[in-house]
């Protein structure tokens, strides 16, 4: 039932495929919802600004009879930024928007790469249809049914939505590569990640976290009588201790 | 005899060897985000991208194997994406894009679509015809295609456009055309979707309901000023109606028709090749709703200037659609050496 999605398998002439991991209808509403506030949000704050500026005070009610500046320094940039919020960051941001990007996706083509200007704005005109009878009724439906999440816009354009793999630090994984001792590299990755996190985390957590990691890799052979947290800090120590036993 | 060496032990340093290049991953990644935003053209850089994605590949290969659920393989992996993408499509110019979608893409477009563009006339003719007989004969039916105020309004001998300007102001009313026009013109295109029936629907509708108020406002003799009107703005905003409903065709027929790639992508091949007009026709909507809302109401201009308008602006239309209007003129041919 909650099978995950395929990735999008792009074949390289290296013989080693790039793997681009498909989002699905819950990654890709929680990234509109996100946008939908912000251009919103954008939009109201201009609304307000301009028009608290336009009156000279507070006053938020338009004019009483059409007036030209008004409508060309209020009304028109307030839809604009409202109708032309995804249009624009796409183009410029190369298939990412803020909501995006803080749920970690971005639009792609099925050759793996950013997609042109031309496939984002077909992508976007093709909202008229996904947005359809309310809510993007016809754009969830087509989500929800279809393999690889595509809504009508994707289906015209070419592109599909992809996971960006969080970026791990180099440094975080140079350590790690010392840390090789009695560690597999997750382990390392993971006790690594810990020591550099210490302070941060609350006692509690700091011993908790090194009791699993003790347990996992020595198993019986493992020391966890009580302590304080500097005994467990230093008993992870020695569990993750770099290769050359310094 | 070699020594034997577990396997746990032989992974543990395969993974070590492997985790010393993160600097080289990241140095990689690197050089990958400055072509891909455009700012490197060094030749070498661009060499050493290339070993870059041989190296990631190689290192990709032995995570995905010795390590399947780490970070590192993460790392790599989204590093190999970017290369990738990055040697295989190259930096976006803005500049080269849109010049590329004006002079190459748009005229190639409109070729492909020329077949589709006079069915997609001849479609709104007939309708428009079909619309005119209809309430030419049957003068009732004209509530059919108009509202009461626009009826009463031409039954009072006045068009419904006169002192449009002082109700809306010029700017105001120019938006609210072309944003109409614009949503109207999307619509004709998207509906294609539906395996073209709604784009039929669209012009069909359309081109009935302009044959109709033509008949009714010529029965009460408005027929001139309604021509007066609309000719300013009219040649384009219809034409470009057409445009979209031939591209909304275009869309259709890929779906009854599929090539051999199957339903989706003949769908998604039709999309991409008719985006540019689409593109071309809002930028042409905007004039023509500047045109709308600042000359065609406006009394002052006479019949000659409004026909040069419309005729003037038709004709800048087809030069801009079939490319001719940015078209660069081929140099002069060296004289031949002696």
């Amino acid at each position: 039932m909650n099978a995950p999605l395929p990735d999008l398998s792009v074949e390289s002439v290296t013989g080693i495929d790039v793997a681009l991991p498909v989002a699905g209808p819950g990654a890709r509403s929680f990234a509109f919802i996100i946008d939908w506030h912000i251009r919103f949000v954008l939009a109201l704050a201009w609304y307000v600004v301009a028009t608290l500026i336009y009156n000279g005070g507070f006053s938020l009610s338009p004019p009483p009879a059409f007036e030209q500046a008004w409508f060309a320094a209020i009304l028109l940039p307030t839809f604009a930024i409202y109708f032309l919020y995804h249009p624009v960051l796409e183009v410029l941001l190369r298939g990412r928007t803020p909501g995006k990007r803080s749920v970690g996706i971005r639009i792609v083509t099925r050759a793996g790469g950013p997609p042109g200007a031309g496939a984002l704005l077909v992508r976007n005109v093709f909202r008229l249809i996904d947005s359809l009878p309310v809510a993007y009724g016809v754009g969830l439906t087509l989500m929800v049914l279809t393999r690889e999440s595509l809504r009508c816009g994707d289906m015209a354009a070419g592109t599909l939505l992809t996971y960006e793999h969080p970026v791990a630090d180099a440094e975080l994984l140079q350590d790690a590569a010392q840390r090789l001792g009695k560690l597999d590299t997750v382990g390392a990755e993971i006790a690594t990640d810990l020591l550099q996190r210490w302070s941060s985390l609350v006692p509690e957590a700091r011993i908790r976290l090194a009791r699993l990691l003790l347990q996992r890799y020595l198993g019986a052979e493992a020391d966890l009588s009580e302590g304080d947290e500097l005994e467990w800090r230093s008993r992870l120590e020695r569990l993750a201790r770099p290769a050359d036993g310094a | 005899m070699a020594p034997s060496v577990d396997a746990a032990a032989r992974n543990r340093a395969l993974a070590a060897a492997l985790l010393a290049r993160a600097r080289d991953w990241q140095a990689a990644d690197a050089r990958a985000g400055r072509f891909a935003h455009g700012r490197s053209d060094d030749a070498s850089d661009a060499a050493r991208l290339a070993d870059d994605y041989r190296l990631l590949a190689h290192d990709l290969a032995r995570a995905r194997a010795l390590m399947p659920g780490s970070r590192t393989r993460e790392y790599l992996e989204s590093a190999y994406a970017h290369t990738h993408a990055t040697l295989h499509h190259g930096a976006w110019r803005a500049g080269s894009a849109l010049r590329r979608l004006f002079l190459e893409e748009t005229p190639s477009a409109m070729r492909w679509l020329a077949p589709y563009l006079a069915w997609t006339t001849l479609i709104f003719v007939l309708a428009a015809g079909a619309g005119f007989a209809l309430v030419h004969q049957y003068p009732e039916l004209i509530a059919l295609f108009a509202s009461p105020d626009t009826i009463a309004s031409v039954e009072r001998g006045q068009l419904w456009t006169q002192g449009l300007l002082n109700v809306v102001p010029s700017s105001i009313l120019s938006v609210q055309i072309l944003t109409n026009n614009i949503v109207v013109t999307l619509f004709a295109y998207c509906l294609g979707f539906l395996f073209g029936l709604g784009t039929l629907y669209i012009l069909g509708l359309n081109g009935l309901m302009l044959g109709a108020i033509f008949a009714f406002v010529s029965q009460h003799g408005l027929a001139g000023a309604l021509f007066g009107f609309i000719v300013a703005h009219g040649f384009v905003e219809l034409s470009v109606m057409c445009l979209s409903g031939a591209a909304g065709a275009a869309i259709g027929e890929a779906l009854v028709r599929p090539g051999a790639g199957g339903r989706l992508e003949s769908f998604r091949a039709a999309a991409l090749r008719t985006v540019p007009v689409l593109v071309s026709c809002a930028v042409l909507l905007v004039g023509s709703g500047f045109i709308e809302g600042y000359i065609s109401p406006d009394p002052r201009f006479s019949l000659a200037t409004r026909i040069a308008v419309g005729v003037g602006y038709w004709c800048l239309m087809a030069a801009f659609l079939t490319g001719r209007l940015f078209a660069r003129r081929a140099p002069a041919a060296a004289p031949a050496a002696v």
